[in-house]
């Protein structure tokens, strides 16, 4: 059972838009991913006990409500305090209200923790690229 | 006429109960106190002398035989997980299925203080899982390194991360412990699966823990105790529920009210019975066993007054007891454990306790509902099962074959609308257990389901049937 990295899915806070998800999940796993995906309205701490269980690689955040700003914060310390401290954080979907423009809003989830933030309408394939890379730079940094 | 005597030495009393496999009839009952300490024969032979007086039935009659046991304190188990909420809950449900009763689940890595509180508690046997497959791995690994360098002798079934089992096993069997590998009870976040872990719980109880415990002089007699009792009532569930060929009755609830505690067991699904109700929380078991060790008529009649309240209790008896005599009858029902109610106040009591603590049960046994506002709305979320449109609620134990007023525990658990969000049954057919019948049809249900189901269909009696005969 070699997979590229297990990956938690799933769509933060009061949240119940599952088509994204739902469509990424199966062009993750068709990329050669173990795909755990919690499904809709998932909160902090059901990411951090289903990565700790499956020993996952990455959490992939979506939110599509525009609450990104008030759901995202304080993941990475909650992951960080259940050992899971080198777990790389992903985000996605429409996570700031209206049409803002994506430079800050990246730069702002990177300051909550996330290794890399997702603008609407970015390709899964993009998503496949960059996860894969940023894996193989773990494993070639830590071997 | 061939004659199978189907035995349980429960933690009070013997029972024996003589099906007719080939007539498909019940042909009589009887219960004797259970004999620890003497041996459990000297009950038994008690019971069996009964069962002659009251039908006849001579030991020459009885052609098979089968038992269940919960005597000499039951199975006590201890379950290890990962995360609480996931596979240390997942064993707990595995080991709760097998019928046994879990003194304690651990999760995380088990510390110095938590072996010295598994030597203390001393189990029976131990499940111990951990990770999902392929999942995390150095917590299993490590807590078999624990337990083997504790040197607990008490049979450990592994359940975790298959990933991790080769390197457990060898742990294990190289400090000379009795470990048996499954298959994991959670190899995916969203796949509950408890029926290998319950299966090894089984053998290893049938193989090894009734000879420690003493019960091997009996078998002698009944041939191997095969399941524990709360096993045998949960199989008898599954086995009315589905049927010996098509002819199940669906859904159903089994309650059970014990002197010490209330077990509540349920066959079905549990998916959300209107449209918008979303599942959440690890899988439910489709045969789920829950058990209220602070719930029981006798030794925890006096936490049930407290977990009730002194006012609902007063309200179920109309006024007609002061509330200082009330605590003064549940503090003796403490330590009088054996004690049967002498007049109708006793009985009174035993219905009043008995009906609060199906209440409780049920209550925590069913799942809820819970509100999450959303932009787009509100959603209702599901914890746990939906038994609202569960078609039949059985009552057994002790209270409903020799209590008074049956009918009226049974329908405390029911759905109540001063507690909507609780998914209790609405409308279920109430059924009462007057005769012991359900560990029986569990034990039966391997070599003669036709008989056991047609002899439940037959005796289990409609609530209101006994509310005419009233």
């Amino acid at each position: 059972m070699t997979t590229k990295g297990t990956l938690v899915l799933g769509v933060i806070g009061a949240d119940i838009h599952n088509i994204g998800i739902t469509i990424l999940a199966a062009a993750l796993r068709a990329g050669g991913f173990k795909v755990v995906s919690l499904g809709i309205l998932v909160s902090q701490e059901e990411f951090v006990k289903a990565a700790v269980e499956t020993a996952a690689d990455a959490i992939l955040v979506s939110s599509l409500c525009g609450h990104g700003e008030l759901d995202c914060p304080g993941l990475r310390d909650k992951c960080t305090e259940a050992g899971l401290g080198d777990i790389r954080l992903y985000a996605g979907g429409n996570l700031v209200v209206g049409k803002q423009d994506w430079a800050p809003v990246a730069a702002h989830f990177e300051a909550m923790g996330y290794d890399r933030a997702y603008p609407p309408g970015t390709s899964p394939q993009r998503v496949i690229d960059e996860l894969s890379a940023d894996f193989e730079n773990a494993r070639r940094a830590h071997p | 006429m061939p004659i199978t005597l189907a035995v349980d030495f429960g933690s009070t009393y013997t029972k024996v109960v003589a099906i007719d496999c080939e007539a498909e009839t019940l042909v009589g009952v009887a219960q004797s106190p259970t004999t620890v300490s003497e041996g459990v024969m000297l009950g038994l032979d008690r019971a069996l002398a009964r069962l002659e007086a009251a039908c006849g039935v001579r030991r020459a009659d009885i052609s098979r035989r089968v038992a269940s046991s919960s005597a000499a304190g039951g199975l006590r188990m201890v379950a290890i997980g990962l995360v609480p909420d996931l596979t240390a809950e997942a064993a707990r449900r595995a080991a709760l299925g097998a019928g046994a009763k879990v003194l304690r689940a651990f999760a995380y890595e088990l510390s110095r203080r938590d072996i010295d509180e598994l030597l203390r508690l001393a189990p029976d046997m131990i499940l111990l899982c951990g990770g999902t497959d392929g999942g995390e791995r150095k917590t299993i690994v490590r807590n078999a390194g624990a337990l083997a360098a504790a040197k607990l002798r008490a049979p450990i079934v592994v359940a975790g991360n298959r990933a991790a089992q080769d390197e457990v096993e060898a742990l294990l069997r190289d400090a000379g412990l009795d470990c048996t590998i499954v298959d994991n009870v959670l190899p995916e976040l969203d796949q509950l699966n408890v029926e290998p872990a319950r299966a090894a719980i089984r053998a290893i109880f049938m193989d090894r823990i009734t000879q420690a415990k003493g019960l091997d002089r009996a078998e002698a007699f009944v041939g191997r105790i095969v399941m524990p009792t709360p096993m045998a009532v949960l199989e008898g569930a599954r086995l009315l529920a589905s049927g010996e060929r098509d002819d199940g009755w669906g859904d159903l609830v089994v309650v059970d009210v014990g002197g010490a505690t209330t077990d509540v067991h349920s066959i079905g699904s549990g998916a959300p019975s209107t449209p918008g109700l979303v599942p959440r929380g690890l899988p439910e078991p489709f045969a789920k066993r829950t058990v209220e060790g602070d719930l029981g008529i006798r030794v925890n009649a006096p936490t049930i007054v407290e977990t009730a309240g002194m006012d609902r209790v007063l309200a179920e008896f109309g006024g007609r007891l002061a509330a200082a005599d009330i605590l003064a009858r549940v503090q003796r029902l403490a330590i009088e454990v054996d004690r049967v109610p002498h007049d109708a106040v006793d009985h009174e009591l035993d219905a009043v306790l008995a009906s609060l603590a199906v209440d409780t049960a049920l209550e925590r046994h069913a799942g809820r509902v819970s509100t999450s506002y959303t932009p787009m709305g509100p959603v209702q979320l599901l914890h746990g099962k939906d038994l609202t449109a569960t078609a039949t609620v059985i009552g057994t134990g002790g209270v409903f074959a020799h209590g008074r007023d049956p009918q009226r525990i049974l329908r405390a658990a029911r759905y109540r609308a001063q507690s909507p969000t609780s998914l209790r049954p609405r409308d279920p057919t109430l059924l009462i257990d007057r005769r012991y019948l359900m560990f029986a049809a569990g034990l039966l249900a391997p070599f003669a389901p036709r008989a056991a189901v047609s002899v439940m269909r037959r005796h289990l009696t409609n609530a209101q049937e006994l509310d005419h005969d009233d």
